[in-house]
């Protein structure tokens, strides 16, 4: 069906400020297919009921909006100190001068750029895959729009089991960066690796990354998105699970302008585990959507989403999960919780958390709550003489704990709960 | 888990006894109400004009605005899509091919009292348990204490047939009656709340409503005035290839209580046939509705060949301080159901609570639910939903609660509970929850699960045979809204339940 004619618009504006994506090799034909797929379904609008709470125009524009870089350097890097093989980019280019070596035993890692232009490629069966299939039933252009138009990223193969983590570390510079990274982690059966993504990439970030688990591997993955206040981001993580293989991904976001997380994920073989869980904190100018989508298409497998926020001077929270549960997937044990705490009566918190099952012998809950933080606490926190303040930030840390706890690595966890302490004592209510 | 056999295709697991499946299998054979009425009746030409909206407005002798107000929303109608979101399937609807209005060619003179009505239409309602004779009560309600009266609006295709108790309920000031005699007798009263609710710009179901609308009941219940009867509408639909298009307005003044029910059949036929009522309710300052409804049209047999399509609009609007409504539906009937009862909760410490039993059954799809507007400051709602698949039926709840920046100090809780029979099925749970404040405290949970094995391992370790248990557990999963029925209601309902999941029903 062809586009309406604003729609079209719109893409060809969008396509006109983006670089050919000139080049030969495998990637070259993935790219053209990933464009078609986006001709035909163009780009979103706040009219589709997948963008209902969240406007998609300054993603939609032809040219990042301006976000003055962010100083940070009062918070020491977080994941510095831990043994990991680091990858740099700036401005969503890959600094080899800043990067560790890439290599590591039971992985290959290679540049997108490099590894595209070659005639065979493993990420041929990765690239644009998951991504293709995560279009059904809901189209998601921006997704079709990076693996068309990537312009960096890397292709990680584990063969084993990773000794230490890869750490992909985004450096943001330039005031009008338009960073479009795809990344692509295949683990082949019962292979491990710990990855770790940091920093703000760009003034506005489309990135995608697709994760092949294999049967009975493990991938683990833990992202901070930082303290800049005007980027804007739209990231998409597509992950296919083997039979007995897990996931986790946790997520903390603190600030940005704009960030649209999407997670989409297939529970492919029997017994697979996902975990996935985020943590946000806005305040002030600050939009943050989670935009979830589990499919359990095998026997006895067990999701897990946990999503909180703490909103604060007019920041809106956005949740759309959903679980959905083919036949056949008997014994799925689907559990979905979201909740938001309202520091004050500008912020908003908009839900959509969605369950479709077709198996009866399953057992699926979800749970959505929202409203102020917990008064009668409060004052017995303040009547054992802690300050107001210091008792908010405890009960706040103690809504975010559930979240956190999905971080298996206990110093990892530790370094996120210290650094939300210090962001609670930055940021304050005013209403 | 064992699975213990299979019955046509169906594995039937520990917990979900035999017989229940072949019970539920078997519902669609067993719908009581599927006979006709042969009797004479005068159509309307066949499709949809401007010509027979103007026909229908002849024909309830009309006056001039309302006509105008009817070929509004026709134009209007016109230009709008039929909305395809809710997650039902069903094959494009030819809105040419039906009639829009069909009454007894008996009631071409309207007749004066009961006693002149076709004694044939009579006895189609004697013979669904409705008492048209005052003196008759509901089945089951009989050797109480103090007999129980329910007046009834019984409406037959497009048409009233009578309406009960008129002089009684007249004493006590309160106005029971169809809405086209409403629009002649009480003209202000209607051209002040009509379409106040349900604007006939609202969807594309209520709109085509608002063109063609033939009966439906007008209730008018005066300030300070506690309604001396429950009042209750059946609705029939008789006549092949004709749509029902029923309007209810009820408006309760300050103070005021009223407690209404509703009911519906329609026989069995191959083809499918639409039905698409707007249902609006005015509730001011200190007032108190309770709108009942069993609903169980025709479902379609097995293969899911025939069965109504019910495209339904139902609101109530809180406007006055701590008004208060409450919607209870048990829904078993429908080929296709789509249906939300909402609440806008206008007035400050307004109340709005929902209260749903949906069973599908054979090839059924129901997707239904509520919406809860908090306007008002310190509003309450509650949403209980209870949502029961078998056989190749796709169950789903769909709802909104809103908090609005104003609503300060609101509240709502929801349950949405879906129990599958059988692995064919689908039950699936779409809420919306969009909260602009922070005083408000909104929480939403929703489980799907099968029989859950715990409880019946509990009633059997404390001696119960396997069907008891299982009676006991299906029975608590539709408690909560079973006991929010009237007890007239909660009879046939439990009645009904039971037909669906006999063998569980102990």
């Amino acid at each position: 069906m062809a586009l309406p004619k604003a729609r079209e618009d719109a893409l060809a504006a969008r396509l006109q400020a983006l670089p050919v994506a000139a080049g030969k090799g495998w990637l070259a034909a993935v790219r053209a297919e990933a464009l078609a797929r986006l001709t035909a379904m163009g780009l979103p609008a706040r009219r589709d009921e997948y963008w209902r709470y969240t406007d998609p125009a300054s993603l939609n524009a032809p040219e990042a909006p301006v976000a003055h870089s962010f100083d940070a350097s009062d918070e020491s890097e977080p994941f510095d100190g831990m043994d990991r093989l680091k990858i740099v980019f700036v401005d969503g280019v890959f600094d080899p001068a800043a990067s560790d070596d890439l290599t590591l035993s039971g992985v290959t890692i290679e540049r997108l750029a490099e590894a595209g232009s070659k005639d065979i490629h493993w990420a041929q069966g990765l690239y644009g895959v998951l991504e293709t299939r995560g279009q059904d039933p809901v189209a998601r252009p921006f997704a079709a729009l990076n693996s068309a138009f990537a312009t960096d990223g890397v292709l990680i193969h584990v063969t084993g089991k990773a000794t230490k983590p890869v750490s992909l570390v985004y450096v943001h510079e330039s005031e009008v960066s338009d960073a479009i990274l795809h990344h692509c982690v295949k683990l082949d059966p019962g292979a491990s690796l710990t990855l770790l993504e940091n920093g703000p990439a760009a003034a506005r970030l489309n990135k995608v990354m697709e994760v092949e688990v294999a049967d009975g591997a493990s991938f683990h993955h833990i992202r901070l998105q930082g303290r800049d206040h005007e980027r804007r981001a739209v990231t998409h993580l597509f992950a296919r699970l083997g039979a007995r293989s897990e996931l986790r991904s946790f997520t903390l976001t603190a600030n940005g302008r704009l960030t649209r997380n999407e997670s989409v994920l297939e529970l492919a073989g029997a017994e697979g585990r996902a975990h996935l869980a985020g943590a946000t904190v806005g305040d002030g100018e600050f939009h943050h959507d989670d935009t979830v989508f589990v499919t359990h298409a095998a026997e006895a497998c067990e999701s897990r989403q946990v999503y909180k926020k703490v909103l604060m001077n007019g920041a809106v929270g956005v949740f759309q999960g959903k679980i959905l549960v083919k036949p056949g997937a008997q014994k799925t044990d689907g559990y979905q919780i979201s909740q938001s705490l309202l520091l004050d009566e500008d912020s908003q918190f908009l839900a959509k958390p969605e369950l479709e099952i077709y198996a009866d012998d399953v057992k699926c809950s979800h749970g959505s709550t929202s409203g102020a933080i917990d008064e009668v606490a409060l004052f017995y926190l303040q009547s054992r003489g802690v300050p107001r303040r210091t008792a908010q930030a405890l009960l706040v840390l103690a809504f975010l704990a559930e979240a956190i706890q999905e971080v298996a690595d206990e110093d990892i966890a530790e370094n996120i709960h210290a650094r939300l302490e210090r962001w609670l004592a930055r940021h304050g209510s005013k209403g | 888990m064992t699975m213990l056999e299979t019955v046509d295709g169906t594995e039937v697991r520990e917990g979900v006894d035999r017989e229940t499946i072949e019970t539920v299998q078997a519902m669609a054979g067993k719908y009581k109400y599927g006979w006709e009425t042969d009797i004479e009746m005068d159509y309307a030409p066949k499709g949809l004009n401007e010509d027979i909206v103007r026909l229908i407005s002849q024909k309830n002798g009309e006056p001039e605005w309302l006509l105008d107000w009817r070929l509004a929303a026709y134009r209007r109608w016109l230009k709008m899509e039929e909305p395809r979101w809710a997650m039902v399937n069903y094959p494009d609807i030819d809105y040419q091919d039906q009639f829009y209005y069909a009454t007894p060619k008996s009631m071409a003179k309207k007749p004066k009292s009961l006693d002149e009505v076709d004694p044939k239409l009579l006895a189609t309602y004697a013979k669904l348990g409705i008492p048209l004779k005052e003196q008759m009560l509901l089945a089951g309600v009989e050797g109480e204490a103090e007999p129980r009266r329910v007046a009834v609006d019984a409406v037959f295709d497009s048409v009233s047939v009578g309406t009960t108790f008129k002089a009684e309920l007249a004493k006590a000031g309160v106005i029971f009656c169809s809405i086209s005699e409403a629009v002649r007798e009480h003209p202000d009263l209607v051209k002040q709340y009509l379409g106040s609710v349900v604007p006939p710009t609202d969807n594309f179901f209520a709109t085509l409503n608002s063109a063609v609308f033939s009966d439906g009941s007008f209730v008018y219940i005066p300030k300070g005035t506690r309604c001396p009867m429950e009042l209750s509408t059946y609705f029939r639909i008789n006549a092949e290839n004709t749509g029902q298009f029923e309007r209810t307005l009820i408006v309760c003044d300050e103070g005021a209580y009223v407690s209404y029910l509703e009911g519906c059949t329609a026989p069995k036929r191959d083809t499918n046939q639409l039905h698409a009522a707007v249902v609006e309710i005015v509730i001011l300052k200190d007032a108190e509705v309770k709108y009942s409804t069993v609903q169980n049209w025709y479902p379609g047999d097995e293969n899911g060949v025939g069965g109504i399509y019910n495209f339904v609009t139902k609101r109530a609007d809180c406007r006055g301080d701590r008004a208060k409504v409450m919607w209870t539906q048990v829904e078993t009937g429908s080929a296709i159901t789509w249906k939300y009862p909402s609440c806008i909760l206008r007035g400050d410490d307004s109340q709005g609570e929902f209260y749903s039993i949906a069973i599908a059954n054979n090839a059924q799809q129901a997707d239904t639910g509520t919406k809860m507007i908090h306007l008002g400051k310190r509003t309450k709602s509650r949403i209980v939903s209870k949502g029961i698949s078998a056989g190749r039926a796709q169950n789903t709840y769909r709802g909104l609660v809103s908090m609005h920046p104003k609503a300060k100090d609101s509240r709502n809780y929801t349950q949405c509970d879906s129990l599958l029979i059988g692995d064919k099925c689908g039950a699936h749970t779409v809420p919306y929850i969009e909260v602009r404040n922070n005083s408000s405290r909104v929480e939403h949970e929703a489980t799907t699960s099968k029989v859950d094995d715990d409880q019946l391992f509990y009633c059997r370790s404390r001696g119960m045979d396997e069907e008891e248990a299982v009676a006991l557990v299906v029975n608590g999963f539709c408690k909560e809204v079973l006991q929010a029925l009237p007890m007239e209601f909660a009879m046939e309902a439990q009645s009904l339940v039971a037909i669906s999941l006999e063998g569980s029903v102990g």
